[in-house]
């Protein structure tokens, strides 16, 4: 039995009126990768928080020793000196800096208080090589993909001489090459002899990579499991996040397909960046009332592109194709030709274009259907409030009230107010952009639900979504997309993941 | 089948973890809760005003030193209703005390040297002030140019329009009626009435006092009636009953102090105006909403189809028309528009406007609360001077307050915990 290289016994931690954590036991052996499982709010960041030192000793009770010794972080800077090094989920790299200064950021390689570029640049090529990024060091961090930035931050890691290698859900933004190769390197890593913990959603990850799973809910551990000798599978880790077996994880749904309500045609948009690249290239899709459709494609495929550029031109230059509405052409130059044409987007970035998060829940509602709560100009706040409790019921919106500030609400409810916020515009078309992302298990459920409640009243939904079991679960019908063109139209039944993906990857004849 | 919906499940698991937000800055005495970061201005501006009553055996609060606080500050007031609108937005303007100097001058031009009629020329004023906004809106909403270079250039292009204008004298004296706007008082148009040991005062002010008592006490009353029909909560009587107490008794004391004085200043009134009508238009216009989003979170505002170029230049065509306002009284008001008029001005609104709880990075802030930042302001400055402090000194403790109550702020906001 090897020894254990973390261990966190009886960690409590609280925020004014809530208890964050309650007694959290972790255990950590040295050289293996440890995943932690548990719904979002459960308690996951804010332990790794506790570990990292952003929560410095004396905020917290319970003991931490690593390495066989005890523990007392008065800031990230010790658990650093420690040998633990967390990466967050928004990455903190400097967009405009090269990756050697990146990698080299507070810790720069400096003679005299002068930096030594060749030293820079050269440890840094060296990095580069161990965590399999092939760039040039002087490249700037915005000219490199998600994907390879998560390889920098590692890097990064590396050259801190890193022992406990903290991922917060590091695959959350990567395709599936990107994070195949990152789990790849996590196991190169841990047969160096870095001891990992990874947090993350992504359940076939967690059971293709790690040695442990620890299951954290509602601030309590409620278990470990070891890999090799217990029995674990995706279900049993699901079953100890939401405390039972969840046979069904997608509601079960009879389509009513009607009309068609929109059809774009043709539809060609470039890059704002490199006008002479084509992200979306000639596609043409057919959407019908009460029908879900699914929009398949890896991360760069020019979904999210293709949505925009079609919600008011949002996105892209020199755009061109046509857009039907129920049969007829129309012309959406703009954001509120898009509302007044009764069509809704709802961002994949929620917090970025998708809330005021220092608003609260009714403003953030009525955020795109003021208008249709005012009259010459005017808001009827009762009415507004109305409008908002009704929402607040019938999307199950876990808070207070329509008071609450939306920045304080967790992944799930804070994607309720987007959705109920086009829904106040009362759409015939809605396009989902990763409806489900960084929600738990459970709230994912009721977005299903409330999507297929949306198509059974009439509407038309267009779900973006990377989770292919996702769109087989939730669409009765699937486009795939891939380097910006349509590859397929696949009916539900006639739907598997292995043929999604074959389309997905259909390159250019 | 022996499974529940997760959704049934979650909704008992989660008591007292997400659902429940913290609710920071709060605090509460004997069943009364109060919210600091909102109201903690207003408790710092009575504490102020009682602090410098003292110091100055109340002579802040007699009649005509009142009267003196607000028509000395007007147009600081005035400037502070625009700033805290472009600054809600997140957008900044520098230039609005050299827009008060070029308006001033401007008006001056029109009334006394050309001997055009007051109310042409203030109207012709109005609208130089809403061509001036419209300039600065259109460089910073439609060009894309940070509203704080437009602005600072907009200072030094419209204090050299000043100088040009006025060659390096003042121009005046204004007409009587201007002046009287500027620094005069309601006629006592009915009489004065005694008030026993107060001594007499002025009737028609006391009405006015009345009725806007009136005026508050029925309007709170049908708002609170009409949430609770909609079946939101509302502040527990006792509660509302003691604000709107609060309120009369500070109605009526300030009306009766200046009724004792010289009736009413008209820039009161116009002030008083001014702040109702933008307070309503902040809070219950679709423009005064997209206003707080745009500065909330810009792209979030894009995407849910404000028109967020339009909104931003007008939001500068109506700082440029208030800029007007205060320069046509700046200048009636020394009867003479001067080519140093209005000099620091911006600093003085800007600063009203933090101390009066708008948030830096925007998307917050209330007229109300600009109002009082400038009152605090107006406060220290009258009452240091009545104590005989030096200017140096005035100076130091505004700087201080400033940098405290912004502080406040960030403090309340970061224990709040809500990031951006």
């Amino acid at each position: 039995m090897t020894e254990h290289i973390l261990r966190m016994s009886g960690i409590t931690k609280t925020f004014p009126g809530v208890k964050a954590l309650q007694d959290v036991n972790l255990s950590v052996r040295q050289g293996e990768i440890h995943a932690i499982c548990g719904e979002n709010g459960a308690g996951k960041s804010t332990l790794m928080k506790v570990l990292s030192g952003v929560y410095p000793y004396g905020e917290y009770d319970g003991e931490i020793t690593f390495e066989g010794k005890r523990c007392e972080f008065g800031g990230i800077r010790d658990s650093e000196h420690a040998g633990i090094v967390i990466i967050h989920q928004e990455l903190a790299l400097s967009p405009q800096l090269s990756i050697a200064e990146n990698i080299f950021l507070g810790n720069e390689r400096a003679k005299r208080g002068l930096i030594d570029w060749n030293r820079t640049n050269y440890e840094a090529a060296e990095l580069m090589k161990r965590v399999g990024l092939r760039e040039n060091p002087t490249t700037p961090i915005s000219d490199i993909g998600v994907g390879k930035q998560q390889l920098v931050e590692i890097a990064k890691a590396l050259s801190k001489r890193v022992k406990l290698l903290i991922l917060d859900e590091p695959t959350a933004a990567l395709n599936d090459d990107d994070s195949a190769h990152l789990l790849d390197l996590l196991r190169e890593l841990r047969d160096e002899g870095i001891t990992c913990v990874i947090i993350s959603h992504k359940l076939n990850e967690v059971t293709a990579i790690s040695d442990a799973v620890t299951i954290i809910r509602d601030g309590r551990t409620i278990e470990t499991l070891d890999m090799a000798t217990d029995h674990v599978t995706e279900d049993r880790i699901i079953a100890g996040m939401v405390g039972r077996a969840l046979d069904n994880r997608y509601p079960p749904h009879e389509p009513t397909i009607g009309e068609e309500a929109l059809r774009i045609e043709d539809w060609t948009v470039y890059s704002p960046s490199q006008p002479d690249r084509k992200v979306v290239d000639g596609a043409s899709l057919t959407l019908r009332r009460g029908e879900i459709v699914g929009l398949a494609g890896l991360m760069g495929a020019g979904r999210t592109e293709l949505a925009m550029s079609v919600f008011g031109r949002t996105y892209g230059v020199h755009i061109s194709g046509k857009i039907f509405k129920n049969g007829k052409p129309i012309e959406i130059r703009n954001v509120q030709d898009a509302i007044t044409h009764g069509i809704a987007y709802a961002t994949e970035d929620r917090k970025r274009y998708g809330l005021n998060l220092i608003e609260d829940i009714k403003r953030n509602i009525s955020a795109a259907g003021l208008k249709g709560l005012a009259k010459r100009g005017w808001v009827n706040e009762n009415q507004e409030f109305r409008v908002a409790e009704q929402f607040h019921q019938s999307m199950n919106i876990k808070a207070p009230s329509v008071d609450s500030i939306v920045g304080k609400l967790s992944g799930g409810n804070q994607q309720k107010v987007v959705l109920s916020k086009w829904i106040l515009t009362e759409p015939d078309v809605l396009i989902l952009d990763e409806p489900t992302r960084g929600i738990d298990v459970g709230a994912k459920y009721e977005i299903y639900t409330i999507i297929n409640r949306l198509a059974d009243e009439g509407k038309a939904v267009l779900v973006i979504s990377s989770e292919l079991p996702e769109l087989l679960g939730l669409c009765d019908r699937i486009y795939t997309l891939s380097e910006g063109r349509i590859t397929g139209e696949v009916p539900r039944r006639e739907a598997t993941q292995e043929s999604l993906m074959h389309l997905m990857t259909k390159g250019q004849e | 089948m022996s499974s529940i919906t997760p959704a049934d499940v979650e909704v008992g698991a989660k008591g007292g973890g997400e659902g429940a937000p913290r609710q920071p800055g709060r605090v509460s005495f004997g069943g009364l809760s109060l919210n600091l970061r909102s109201s903690g201005i207003y408790i710092a501006f009575a504490l102020i005003v009682v602090l410098f009553s003292v110091l100055t055996d109340g002579a802040l609060l007699t009649p005509q030193n009142i009267s003196n606080i607000i028509v000395q500050n007007s147009y600081v007031l005035i400037l502070a209703i625009g700033m805290i609108l472009v600054i809600i937005a997140g957008h900044i303007d520098l230039s609005v005390g050299s827009v008060v100097a070029v308006t001033g001058a401007l008006s001056a031009v029109l009334m006394v040297n050309m001997g055009m009629p007051w109310p042409l020329a203030l109207l012709i004023t109005l609208v130089a002030g809403a061509v001036i906004g419209a300039w600065q809106g259109y460089w910073i909403a439609y060009f894309g140019i940070p509203a704080f270079i437009v602005t600072l250039a907009g200072m030094l292009l419209f204090r050299a329009l000043t100088l040009t204008v006025l060659g390096n004298q003042g121009i005046g004296p204004f007409p009587d009626q201007v002046r009287t706007l500027a620094n005069g008082f309601t006629n006592g148009y009915i009489g004065n009435i005694g008030l026993g040991p107060l001594g007499g005062a002025d009737l028609f002010s006391l009405l006015i006092g009345i009725v806007a008592i009136a005026g508050m006490v029925v309007s709170q009353w049908r708002s609170r009636t009409a949430r609770k029909g909609y079946g939101q909560s509302v502040e527990p009587m006792a509660l509302f009953v003691l604000k709107l107490l609060a309120g009369a008794a500070l109605i009526l004391f300030l009306v009766v102090q200046l009724a004792r004085f010289k009736n009413l200043p008209w820039v009161l009134v116009l002030l008083a105006l001014l702040v109702l009508g933008y307070s309503l238009m902040a809070n219950r216009t679709v423009f005064g909403r997209q206003i707080y989003a745009i500065g909330g979170n810009l792209q979030a505002a894009v995407m849910s189809g404000v028109k967020v170029k339009s909104v931003v230049f007008w939001i500068f065509v109506n700082m440029g028309v208030l800029s007007a306002i205060a320069g046509i009284i700046f200048a009636g008001r020394l009867n003479q528009a001067g080519p140093t008029a209005g000099n620091s001005f911006e600093l003085d609104a800007i600063a009203a406007a933090f101390i009066g709880g708008a948030a830096v990075q925007g998307g917050v802030g209330k007229v109300v609360g600009a109002i009082t930042g400038g009152l605090i302001m107006a406060v220290i400055n009258n009452g240091m001077s009545l104590i005989g402090s030096p200017s140096e000194r005035v100076m130091l403790v505004k700087g201080i307050v400033l940098l405290a109550a912004v502080a406040f702020d960030v403090w309340t906001k970061r224990r709040g915990g809500v990031s951006r």
